[in-house]
């Protein structure tokens, strides 16, 4: 009964229902065939920081981001939404993007109403929030197009407009932007800057060491599973702390 | 030859002039094969996607279960409906044996674990892609089912049709628990066994002619549904 009453105004309270960060994960293990591939992370992620998630192919970033959504169950630690374990109502207050995008055999306007109507928006206010959701992605002419037929970064594009329509409180983004071009990424920064000057908490992987120049609050560096640091962007660029994070900003090849 | 020429000859002079015994056996033929397609797909849609999200101990045996089902021959449904519709049956009292709803029932037994199976392989393969967009999502497990339903809905209709073609097409399970009896349950089938066992060649190959122009008609509609939903990448 609570929970359905959550889910049925999820967004509507969103203003008012308890807050569900900070987001901390307390030594934080995942294996997979015998092997540790999340190797005892323990992270905090408070409110109004943009964290951006950095570490050479394998570290185990979008590992971690799935493990943080809830999409992966931890081999070992804990996840605590401002200090509960992962409940229906933190569910419903985040969001993820994904480096492929997921669009549904449906029209791109369609993808919107689906993914508000599951939040459990009235279906009154949904067309109205769809709509403004398409705009600001700067898809409205192609709110009918059915969605697997927009190009790359029109999908990513509408991916995160539909993330964002859900007024998450927490925005995981995976490698939004690995194989757009570059007027699309500059359409998805935009669109994240956005969502951070309203409050969403962003959280975001990218190897592009320039978007995350551009986007960086605090960067968190893994390597081979492990958190090796998280710091202040500009201290990262600037002195990162390991010698990994070093050679890695350098441009050589981290083992 | 010219028997069989003639008996051609025949055949289509009755399909034009609209014979009313070839038109009330077509119809029936219709009425029955759509009423099961439309049972099955009530049952086999849900259960087919239940079985392709849910995760239970012995999910594996179902579907080998399921899977082994799709080749069920049409005799022994035929059997196991007259047994249960037989007047010392289970369902003896309610007098179904020998009417149109005993040969829906059948087809209904025959086309439901095609429906199923194939259901449950179309939206499994869709389930993998969404999969994770659909646990962001947070959905609960029947908006989950109803979401992959929907998507997969041109592929479901011609599963929808498959099933069509293997009711409209079989003869074993009809002309047992139907028993073939003029105009009551006469259909296409077990008029073209009759006729020809009488060696009336003429209606048999009407009917057959008909039934040939069925499954085209049913194998073009699948084929320009399925360039339409390409077209529109929601194939």
């Amino acid at each position: 009964m609570l929970e359905r009453a959550l889910a049925g105004s999820a967004i509507e309270e969103s203003m008012s229902a308890p807050a569900v960060l900070p987001l901390a994960a307390e030594r934080l293990v995942f294996e997979a065939g015998g092997r540790r591939l999340i190797d005892g992370i323990s992270i905090v992620l408070r409110p109004g920081l943009r964290s951006v998630v950095m570490g050479p192919n394998g570290a185990g970033k979008s590992l971690t981001l799935r493990l943080l959504h809830g999409l992966l169950r931890p081999s070992g630690g804990r996840i605590l939404w401002d200090g509960r374990p992962l409940d229906r109502a933190a569910q419903l207050r985040q969001a993820m993007v994904f480096q492929r995008p997921v669009m549904l055999r449906r029209s791109a306007l369609d993808n919107l109403l689906h993914a508000l109507r599951a939040r459990g928006v009235p279906r009154r206010a949904c067309g109205s929030r769809a709509q403004a959701a398409l705009e600001r992605a700067g898809l409205e002419g192609q709110a009918r197009t059915p969605a697997r037929l927009l190009s790359g970064g029109e999908q990513q594009r509408l991916a995160l407009a539909r993330a964002l329509a859900l007024a998450p409180e927490i925005l995981f983004l995976d490698e939004p932007c690995a194989n757009l071009d570059p007027a699309s990424t500059l359409v998805i920064e935009t669109l994240i800057q956005q969502a951070h000057d309203e409050g969403t908490k962003i959280v975001l992987v990218t190897h592009d060491l320039g978007q995350a120049k551009r986007l960086a609050d605090e960067v968190i560096f893994l390597h081979r599973g492990r958190l090796l640091e998280q710091s202040p962007a500009a201290r990262f660029f600037d002195r990162p702390a390991s010698p990994e994070a070093e050679a890695f900003l350098a441009g050589r090849i981290v083992l | 030859m010219q028997d069989f020429g003639a008996a051609f000859g025949l055949a289509f002079g009755l399909i034009a002039a609209g014979d009313a015994d070839l038109l009330e056996i077509i119809g029936l033929s219709l009425r029955v094969s759509v009423s099961a397609v439309v049972a099955a797909c009530m049952i086999g849609l849900p259960l087919g996607a239940g079985l392709a999200v849910i995760r239970f101990p012995g999910r594996g045996v179902a579907l080998v279960l399921l899977n082994a089902l799709m080749g069920l021959p049409p005799v022994v449904v035929g059997l196991m409906v007259y047994l249960m519709l037989s007047r010392a049956g289970p369902l003896g009292d309610f007098g179904l044996l020998y009417t149109p709803s005993a040969m829906i029932i059948a087809q209904t037994v025959l086309v439901t674990p095609i429906v199923a199976a194939l259901t449950r392989q179309v939206v499994e393969d869709l389930h993998a892609e969404y999969d994770e967009h659909l646990r962001s999502l947070a959905l609960r497990r029947l908006e989950v089912a109803r979401t992959l339903l929907w998507d997969a809905r041109y592929s479901l209709l011609t599963v929808a049709l498959a099933g069509f073609g293997r009711a409209i097409a079989e003869v074993g399970a009809v002309i047992i628990v139907g028993g073939n009896i003029n105009h009551v349950t006469r259909i296409m089938t077990t008029a073209i066994a009759l006729e020809t066992s009488k060696g009336d060649l003429a209606l048999a190959l009407a009917l057959g002619i008909v039934l040939i122009t069925l499954a085209v008609l049913i194998n073009g509609a699948v084929m320009t549904i399925r360039a339409s939903a390409a077209r529109t990448a929601y194939a």
